[in-house]
Formats: C-alpha cells, structure tokens, sequence
C-alpha cells in the first residue's frame, strides 16, 4: 500500500542517514568568490552551517593606518569591487565629516547620478549572479549586457571599469566629461524598456519561484538582530533605507528628490512603476521578496539618475576638487554609514591629528547580512543553500576586507 | 532626548557602570565599564524611548605608542577602547557605546583584558566580537564561540595592536 506523504522531507527524517560533513568551496562556483561552507548533514538536510572566512583578507584596516585618507581611496575599491563607486563614496563622506567639508550642489547632484547608477551595475551582477546559482545561465548574460554598458560610462568618466577611484574627499577626481549626460539618459531610454525581459527570465518564471518562494524565510526582527541591511532588510519587510533616514551629511544629498523606500507595507510595494504581481507561494522575508527589492531598487535608481541628471545640469558651483593628498586631518573621530547596494557601509575613522589616520575601520554589510546563514539554512535542503546565501548577495571582497 | 539627559537617566539607573561621557565630540559617546556593558545595551535595546536594536559596529581602537618620547605627548596613557556604534530603525537615532580597557590584563603582557560579550542582547555581536578578538586582541566574556574568523585559526599576535610585528615566516611563507 502506497503511503502519501505532504510533505517530501518528512521521509527523510523517518530513515536517518549517517550524519556526513560537506565541504563546500572555497572553491565553489555558487558560493560568490572564496567562501567556504561546511554543511553537517543528515541526508539531503542540513543541520547545521559554518561560514568560514578570511580568504580574501588583505588587512585593508590595518593599510588604512598607514596611508592619508584620499591614498586609502583605492582599497575602498576593492573591498566591494561590484560597487567601488559607492564604496568611494562611503569613505569620501566619512572623511569630509571629520574635516567638515561643504560640497557645492552640483557635486552631491554628480554623486546621486554616480552612486545611483553604480547601484543599478551592482543589481545586475547580484541578479544574474543569482540566476547562475539557481541553475540558469541566461539571465546572466543579459544582465552582463546591459551592464558592459554602465561600465563604459563608467569608464569614460574616470578611466577605470572596476576599480574607479573617482569620488574621492572634497568631491570626485574630475567633472564629467562633455556629452556624458547624453549618453546617459540614452542608455537610461534603451534600458528601461528592457526590465520586464529581466522579469520574464527570472521573476515571473515557475522555476525561479519554485526554488525561491518560501525558502530562507527571515522575520524583520531576526533581520534587525543579525544586523542585516540593504535589500535583505527590506526584503523582510523593514521600512528602513538610509537614503532617508541616514545621517543628515547623507540625507541632504538626496534633499528634493522624489523616492519611495522599496519595503512591503500592508501587503503592498510602492507602485509607480508595472511590476509584477508577487506570487502566491512567496512569503514575506523569503529569497524571492530579496531578490524582488533589488530589481525594484534597479527601477528606482533608474528614477533617481533621471532626477539628478535635469539637477546637475542646472546646478551652481564646480564638481568638487579634491582635498589635498596630504590634508592634515583634525584630531577626533567619526563614524558614517551610507546605503551601498549591498546594505549599509559604514566607516569608522578615528585621527591623532595627523594627516594619516590613527586607526580606520570598515563595517561590512556583507559581513552582517552573510552572519545570518547558520540560522537561516538550519533544516533546509542542500539545493537551499545556494538559493539562500546567493539571495543574500555577498561579496567576498568587503566580507573579508 | 538630548545627550545629556541620557547620560543622567544612564547614570541614574545604572550608577558607576556608566564611567564617563564626552558630548562635545562629532559623534558625542557615553564610556561604560567593561562589567556593566551587556546590562546597558539591553537596557538600549529594550526601551521605548530609545529602542536602539540595531548594532551597527563593534571596532578595536588601540593607543598606544612604542617611543616614550613620543607617547609622553601623546596626552593619553596606553590603553584599548572597544567602540560600539548603535543605531534604531524605528525612532532613526544613533548612539555611540565605549568601553575604556586596559592593554593587557592586570598589565601582565599576553593576558587579553576582558570585556561582557554583548552577543546575547544583538547577535550581530558574534561575528564582530571574534573579528575584535581576532584583530585587536579583546576577550569577550561569555561569548558563545570566541575563536579568530578572518585570520587562520593558528595564527599567533593581533595585527591591529599598535606593537604588532609581522611574523617572520608562516608555514615556509615569508613574512617580511
């Protein structure tokens, strides 16, 4: 006689299997860069996660402690190489509240366009990057694609594609060059159109939501506890984006600008914009609602970049020059944390008084959001475990700084 | 609530464990003794006024200055400062936590000094105690799993103490 079981994992724990450690990466294609995961096992679940760390540790604090700050810009690069512009940005902020240096309006107007265009490149990665974990190649290449393009621009404004070092304290290395903004809106023209393909692929697909929905579902208060920030606080449902409710040297860069923070309230996205209707299966905190808040976030940086674009083009005042290579820095200490795409970075700068800083500190979001793996893929199947630390979208470089 | 106020009503509740405060700073901080930290930071989680439940940072700050000429102007004595940076997503304010140690255990050089682990009250603690512990050499009582988590499990020395010497060789690589 056939037995029916609801549910496939309830088998699994009637016929305990040996208890079997696997190691997975730091290798791994699915695992982002060089994180290494050992999984215990009982079968296909997983009973319990170790995160290892520290293969990409190049001792980026203790390097800051030997250079002037606007020298440290490039390091800042590296930590979160996906977004190195918002990472500039993060240090450049952080140095100016030491120093309490006013930008013009068309400096914080230059840095919207950047930093928002920087999201939208970063979103792209971590959406295709996600596809390639669950399985599909597709989605990567059309991300890829469109995001080659970001890098042109990118490339023509500092003459870097990955490594930008072009903010920097005081304001950013140079003004954009003649023509840029032209450009820019072209491409916004040329990729707007092309978001509901990217929904198509991945969104809306019935494999997409079958390996997503439901799996890795966190609370917002489990999300708050473990320190999690960016799209994996808002995918729980936390309205909280420091776009809006940061620090004020922060806030007034987006002073004017009309944005709604990407978070479910009452059951709802905000909805300027046709989106796709949230699946039945998906639960609120679970990897597809993440996964949701960065291509809306795609949508509203597209938004932004338009925004600012009509406002740096009439604003007063230069780009921003730089601070002096060697500024010399007053004595105290400040912390700053800006919204970078992979959530909040932040930026702990301590000064003797000198131009080289006593002692600096990187606060990852990476390293916050990634902490919650243990406890999120605690019971789940092995197939889970890719599906949630790609949701969480993790860069190696700033976990391990 | 201004700073001051929330030093006295700290100070009020919890006597000599809040040790100092400077509010004319950039970032004005409130110092608590290393005994009293995990009761405060509940105290700053669980208030309705305060509400402060996200932990945003835990930082090791060394002082200290190897020339005696040097350190003699320095206007400081030599010590460790564990910083925490606390942040509400509900009222949007921030709040910043220092705990004032000594460099080493009754100044028996290589016994860490000692501080309440605050992974208990926000775990984002666990991860950034060990990396404190890892880089600055900090030993956080209580905590649930303190061991290096950015540098090698046997790696010896804290590299973000300011008398850290880079070792000469590690597992047949060269150091310097």
């Amino acid at each position: 006689m056939a037995t029916q079981v609801d549910d496939a994992r309830i088998i699994e724990f009637d016929v305990r299997t040996d208890e079997m450690l696997v190691n997975m990466g730091p290798q791994h294609p699915s695992t982002h860069g060089v994180l290494r995961l050992v999984l215990r096992t009982d079968g296909e679940i997983v009973s319990e996660v170790e995160p290892h760390l520290g293969y990409l540790h190049r001792c980026a604090e203790k390097i800051g402690e030997n250079l002037t700050p606007r020298q440290w810009i490039p390091y800042t690069d590296r930590m979160d190489y996906l977004a190195g512009m918002n990472m500039n940005l993060g240090w450049s902020l952080c140095v100016e509240k030491l120093i309490d240096h006013q930008l013009s309006e068309k400096a914080k107007h230059l840095r919207v366009i950047i930093a928002e265009m920087g999201r939208i490149a970063s979103h792209l990665v971590g959406m295709g990057a996600y596809g390639l974990d669950l399985g599909t190649f597709s989605p990567f290449l059309y991300a890829f694609r469109e995001r080659e393009k970001i890098l042109d621009l990118f490339e023509e404004a500092c003459g870097a594609r990955l490594t930008y070092s072009y903010l920097t304290p005081g304001g950013a290395t140079a003004d954009l060059p003649n023509g840029w903004l032209q450009k820019c809106e072209a491409f916004l023209d040329q990729f707007e159109p092309i978001i509901p393909e990217y929904h198509a692929l991945l969104t809306t697909n019935a494999i997409f939501v079958k390996r997503t929905a439901g799996i890795g579902v966190m609370s917002g208060e489990m999300a708050v506890d473990f320190g999690c920030t960016g799209p994996v606080l808002r995918g729980s449902g936390v309205d909280y984006d420091l776009r809006r409710d940061g620090e004020e040297r922060y806030t007034e860069m987006y002073d004017g600008y009309a944005f709604e923070v990407i978070s479910q309230k009452d059951g709802h996205y905000p909805k300027d914009h046709d989106y796709p209707a949230v699946p039945a299966e998906a639960v609120l905190g679970d990897c597809w609602h993440r996964f949701y808040v960065r291509m809306l976030e795609v949508v509203q940086a597209i938004d932004l970049v338009r925004q600012a674009i009509d406002r740096y083009s009439t604003a007063s005042g230069d780009w921003g020059v730089p601070i002096k290579l060697a500024h010399k820095l007053p004595k105290g200490e400040v912390y700053l944390e800006t919204e970078s795409p992979r959530g909040q970075m932040g930026f702990y700068l301590v000064s003797d008084g000198n131009a080289i800083p006593w002692r600096v500190r990187a606060r990852s979001s990476c390293f916050c959001n990634l902490s919650v793996t243990s406890d999120l893929c605690r019971g789940c199947l092995i197939a889970d475990v890719p599906a949630i630390v790609g949701s969480l979208d993790v860069v190696m470089g700033e976990i391990d700084r | 609530m201004s700073g001051q106020n929330l030093v006295e009503r700290l100070s009020q509740r919890f006597g000599e464990k809040i040790t100092g405060s400077n509010l004319e700073a950039i970032d004005p901080w409130i110092e608590v003794s290393a005994a009293g930290i995990a009761e405060v930071c509940e105290y700053l989680r669980d208030d309705a006024d305060l509400q402060l439940n996200l932990l945003n940072c835990i930082s090791g700050v060394d002082y200290f200055i190897a020339d005696p000429k040097k350190a003699a102007k320095a206007g400081w004595e030599p010590h460790t400062e564990v910083v925490y940076h606390l942040s509400s997503t509900f009222n949007k304010h921030t709040l910043v936590l220092k705990v004032i140690l000594p460099r080493w255990k009754g100044d028996v050089e290589g016994k860490l000094p000692e501080v309440q682990s605050v992974a208990g009250v926000w775990s984002t603690a666990n991860w950034h105690e060990r990396e404190v512990f890892d880089l600055s050499g900090v030993r956080f009582t209580g905590h649930p799993n303190l061991r290096r988590i950015l540098c090698p499990e046997d790696w010896v020395g804290y590299p973000l103490r300011k008398d850290y010497e880079m070792p000469l060789e590690y597992h047949g690589i060269r150091g310097r």
